[in-house]
């Protein structure tokens, strides 16, 4: 008896460890791209000075100096961009996580089951059709309906492939992720529809809705997006008990006490809606949502209650990383920053499936 | 008292369950018999709150299961499924702690996980303590839920208070070698004996002539029969029901009915 409640004191704290552990590496590693972020390019910012500028914007003195210029570049440019992309990482993050754990389903992504493109063809039909929805502009104005319509865009085909791959309260996997390449292949052609009858402006527009950027980055599209994007993400976060319950199964977590059909509607929602603010923000990004979780997972285990904050954290690592290369590698030009987490998130992928072949588990 | 009374199910066209009674007391064990398709997981789910049925009314301590704040009714019944997948590699103790789910703000960490430890050890899978789930063999992952449930309904306990308790089984000994079959139907005895009541759907006649107080047989969604092992396990009732032609002897040492194909 007294081996096994040693045992069982052994769990609780290595537990405890390897919780400390990874929030403290996930912590660390998103200050670091964070300073990373907002210290490099044109105008070289060091990590104190940054820290320093932030600081003075609060009265705090702190003993790095820097320039105006610097302070100009760090307030103007770097930090709203930076926000977005930790916002927006975090975001997509956390809602790959949780519908990965809502559908039982390792290969759930927001982008991967066309709630994505579901949003981008829903701003892209405003963007091109804006002009001729007068009655509606006249009473929502564009840079509303924008982000409104992505979101409904993103629910809208989240319930569609949710309700095709769902019979007697199961989700089943394979329907799910054939829904969501048949709803990409129907939105790409609403997407291509659309390209094909806008003009020169709105083409330029639209290229950077599908291929994504933080580039539009300003403090007021921050403002628009950012509460959408926190309250969603925080909300999110308070699903990690009913989440763990589903692992089980959704009968099994109803007979548990959880409201899983509550919880269900709710994640899907939640997640459409820090999706249609991410789109409306920066486009279409792929595979956040998909590559974030799976990491943490291999450090953090699979408990909810670990998991979305770390998601949180290094989703925003991820994306600031990937800006940051975006931005820099073919100067002066920008690489769109879909392209670039296509090529991490595609080896991955392929990456994933192999080992689930070879009986590794996900 | 758990109940179900005159339960109508259709599933489309075809009527599961037409129409049969059924009722669990603390501190018994029932065993639900019945060839494939006569609709015994389906009463189950009823009685679990699962599935409602278009007619007739499940209840608990006379209040119809619909109406009982979920996580109320998770404080007073368990119900073990027939199979259990886990979509990522949860550790066993992690598994067996989710049990306590609706104990959440109520039992402490300490005691939830002195609680797990003892459930596992009911279940006897206390060696897999550490293992990932995703890595059990079909009959230890039964035995991990097993004790899963046995934690959220409080075995340890000898009496609920005032709270009744109770545990349904949807076959608990599907993917069991032959002594965990039997141990498992000792740890539903022994459920019993702390005033638990059990309901397990069970396909081998004589382990549940060994283990229950009372059978019921249904038959394409009908009770056929209900009653004591020696009431019910006759040569007519299972060649009629089963469609097996069997004698009935009596268990050497315990005396209860065993049923031998001829």
């Amino acid at each position: 008896m007294s081996s096994v409640a040693l045992d069982v004191s052994r769990f609780a704290q290595a537990r405890q460890r390897r919780g400390l552990l990874a929030l403290s590496l996930f912590g660390a590693a998103f200050a670091a791209a964070f300073l990373l972020a907002v210290g490099y390019g044109a105008v070289a910012i060091g990590p104190g000075q940054s820290l320093a500028i932030l600081a003075a914007q609060i009265g705090v003195e702190l003993p790095w100096p820097f320039t105006a210029q610097q302070e100009a570049v760090l307030l103007a440019i770097r930090l709203p961009r930076a926000l977005i992309g930790v916002l927006v990482g975090a975001a997509l993050a956390i809602s790959g996580a949780a519908l990965q754990g809502l559908f039982r389903n390792p290969l759930a992504d927001p982008a991967l089951i066309g709630v994505s493109t579901g949003a981008a063809l829903a701003a892209a039909a405003v963007i091109v059709l804006g002009g001729s929805l007068v009655m509606v502009t006249a009473v929502v104005p564009l840079s509303l309906l924008l982000p409104l319509a992505a979101f409904c865009g993103g629910l809208a085909t989240t319930l569609i492939v949710y309700h095709i791959a769902s019979r007697d309260g199961r989700t089943d996997v394979a329907i799910m992720l054939l829904a969501g390449v048949a709803m990409n292949a129907i939105t790409a052609a609403g997407v291509g529809l659309m390209v094909f009858m806008s003009d020169d402006q709105q083409l330029r527009d639209l290229n950077f809705w599908l291929l994504g950027s933080l580039g539009g980055a300003t403090w007021d599209s921050l403002g628009a997006g950012a509460p959408f994007l926190v309250i969603g993400a925080l909300a999110l976060l308070l699903f990690a008990r009913p989440l763990n319950a589903l692992l089980l199964g959704e009968s099994e977590a109803g007979h548990l006490g959880f409201r899983v059909e509550r919880t269900k509607r709710a994640i899907v929602v939640l997640a459409a809606l820090v999706t249609g603010a991410a789109v409306a923000l920066t486009g279409v990004i792929s595979f956040v949502g998909l590559v974030v979780p799976h990491v943490v997972r291999l450090l953090a285990g699979p408990d909810h209650r670990l998991l979305l904050p770390c998601c949180m954290m290094f989703g925003a690592t991820l994306l600031l990383i990937a800006d940051l290369f975006a931005r820099t590698v073919v100067l002066p030009a920008e690489l769109p920053i879909s392209i670039l987490m296509a090529c991490i998130g595609g080896p991955f992928f392929i990456w994933l499936l192999l080992r689930r072949r070879r009986g590794g588990g996900w | 008292m758990l109940r179900a009374d005159d339960i109508h199910v259709r599933f489309g066209a075809a009527e599961v369950l037409r129409g049969p009674s059924l009722a669990v007391a603390p501190g018994e064990v029932v065993a639900v018999l019945g060839p494939n398709g006569a609709g015994k997981s389906t009463l189950l789910a009823v009685l679990a709150g699962t599935l409602r049925p278009q007619q007739g009314e499940a209840a608990l301590e006379g209040r119809a299961l619909a109406d009982w704040p979920p996580r109320a009714l998770a404080l007073r019944r368990a119900v073990l499924p027939q199979h259990s997948e886990l979509a990522f590699g949860f550790p066993v103790l992690e598994v067996v702690l989710l049990g306590r789910s609706p104990h959440a703000g109520a039992s402490s960490r300490a005691d939830d996980l002195a609680i797990a430890v003892a459930c596992l050890a009911e279940a006897e899978v206390s060696h897999l303590a550490h293992r990932l789930y995703t890595t059990l063999s079909g009959g230890e992952r039964q035995r991990v839920q097993l004790a899963r449930v046995l934690a959220q309904i409080d075995f340890a306990q000898t009496d609920g208070g005032d709270r009744p308790r109770y545990l349904l089984l949807d076959e608990p000994t599907s993917s069991l070698d032959l002594a965990h079959q039997h141990a498992t139907l000792k740890t539903a005895r022994r459920a019993a004996q702390r005033g638990i009541g059990v309901l397990a759907i069970l396909h081998d006649l004589n382990l549940a002539a060994m283990y229950a107080d009372r059978l019921v047989v249904l038959s394409r969604g009908s009770l056929a029969a209900e009653g004591t092992p020696v009431d019910v396990l006759t040569e007519d009732l299972v060649r009629g029901t089963f469609d097996l032609p069997v004698h009935i002897t009596r268990h050497p040492t315990r005396g209860c009915p065993q049923v031998v194909p001829v």
